[in-house]
């Protein structure tokens, strides 16, 4: 019990990153993409709470809000707009690179794990409430997380939010161009008489 | 003591899940929920080092990053109906017309 104690914190980060690549895994090996859409919405949530344990409140919640809120629901919604074939179990995967793919995917983790182990990463963390400090004309302030985010987002990074906003009017026109109806049967040569 | 060095390795792994999951699965909308759980990684990843080094900048970074996922899934999942419409299919080795 003292055990439990005195590592909770560790214990519950690696109960959670579990969940969380369990999660990752669903997604790439369920056959039905409503089984992998909700273990990609196990893997959001985790990541959410992992979030939380980093001092990230604001961004936690925006994840849930904005991936397992509006994201996740897209997903279903088109999956089950689409109405998908069932699979074969053969058919789920690229037959030819799956291995190959593996592969590939494991050497990158073994570099970037070597890369990780090699180089030095000096323990200890900068204190929670510098994320949660607004500094002003007026001095610093801890406040809160959102505050802080705010503050930032809004001064010093201005100009990159409204560029994002211009990729989001970007991607809405472009969504609605490849929704359209006429566009994709005129491509198909079957052509719009009218 | 659960560290930044923690949190990498974690964003390491499901980076590696995604990247397979994007190369091996013949489902489009399979493929693109790898691409999610790509972006997942990353923003575990700039979330960790805002922490470790005390700077907002990694979370207002995560903000652009999870607009940037939002706008992805949207036309993504736009190609997807164009892609149905047109071949009755989302599987991605039978979407090969400019084959033909």
């Amino acid at each position: 019990m003292d055990f439990l104690v005195a590592n909770f914190g560790a214990i519950f980060f690696y109960v959670v990153a579990a969940l969380a690549v369990a999660g990752g895994i669903g997604v790439i090996t369920f056959k039905n993409p409503v089984h992998a859409a909700l273990a990609l919405l196990e893997t959001f949530v985790m990541v959410a709470v992992l979030f939380i344990l980093r001092h990230a409140e604001f961004l936690a919640a925006v994840q849930v809000l904005v991936y397992a809120g509006g994201i996740m629901v897209l997903y279903l919604f088109v999956i089950m707009l689409v109405k998908v074939k069932n699979l074969r179990a053969d058919e789920v995967f690229l037959s030819g690179i799956a291995p190959l793919a593996v592969l590939a995917g494991v050497l990158l983790g073994a570099l970037v794990a070597a890369g990780i182990l090699l180089g030095s990463m000096a323990a200890g963390d900068a204190s929670a409430d510098v994320l949660r400090t607004v500094v002003t004309e007026g001095g610093a302030e801890v406040l809160g997380n959102t505050e802080a985010v705010g503050w930032v987002l809004y001064t010093k990074y201005l100009v990159p939010f409204e560029v994002v906003s211009v990729l989001l009017l970007v991607a809405m026109i472009g969504a609605i161009v490849f929704g359209r109806r006429d566009a994709a049967l005129a491509d198909a040569g079957e052509g719009v008489e009218s | 003591m659960i560290g930044a060095t923690h949190y990498v390795a974690l964003s390491l792994i499901l980076f590696c899940l995604g990247l397979i999951g994007v190369m091996v699965r013949r489902n489009f909308i399979t493929v693109l929920m790898s691409v999610e759980l790509l972006f997942n990684a990353v923003n575990l990843n700039l979330i960790a080092f805002s922490f470790r080094l005390g700077d907002l900048a990694g979370q207002v970074l995560a903000i652009f990053v999870i607009t940037v996922a939002a706008a992805e899934a949207a036309i993504g999942l736009g190609l997807i109906i164009a892609l149905v419409r047109l071949k009755d299919t989302v599987l991605l080795d039978e979407a090969d017309v400019m084959r033909s």
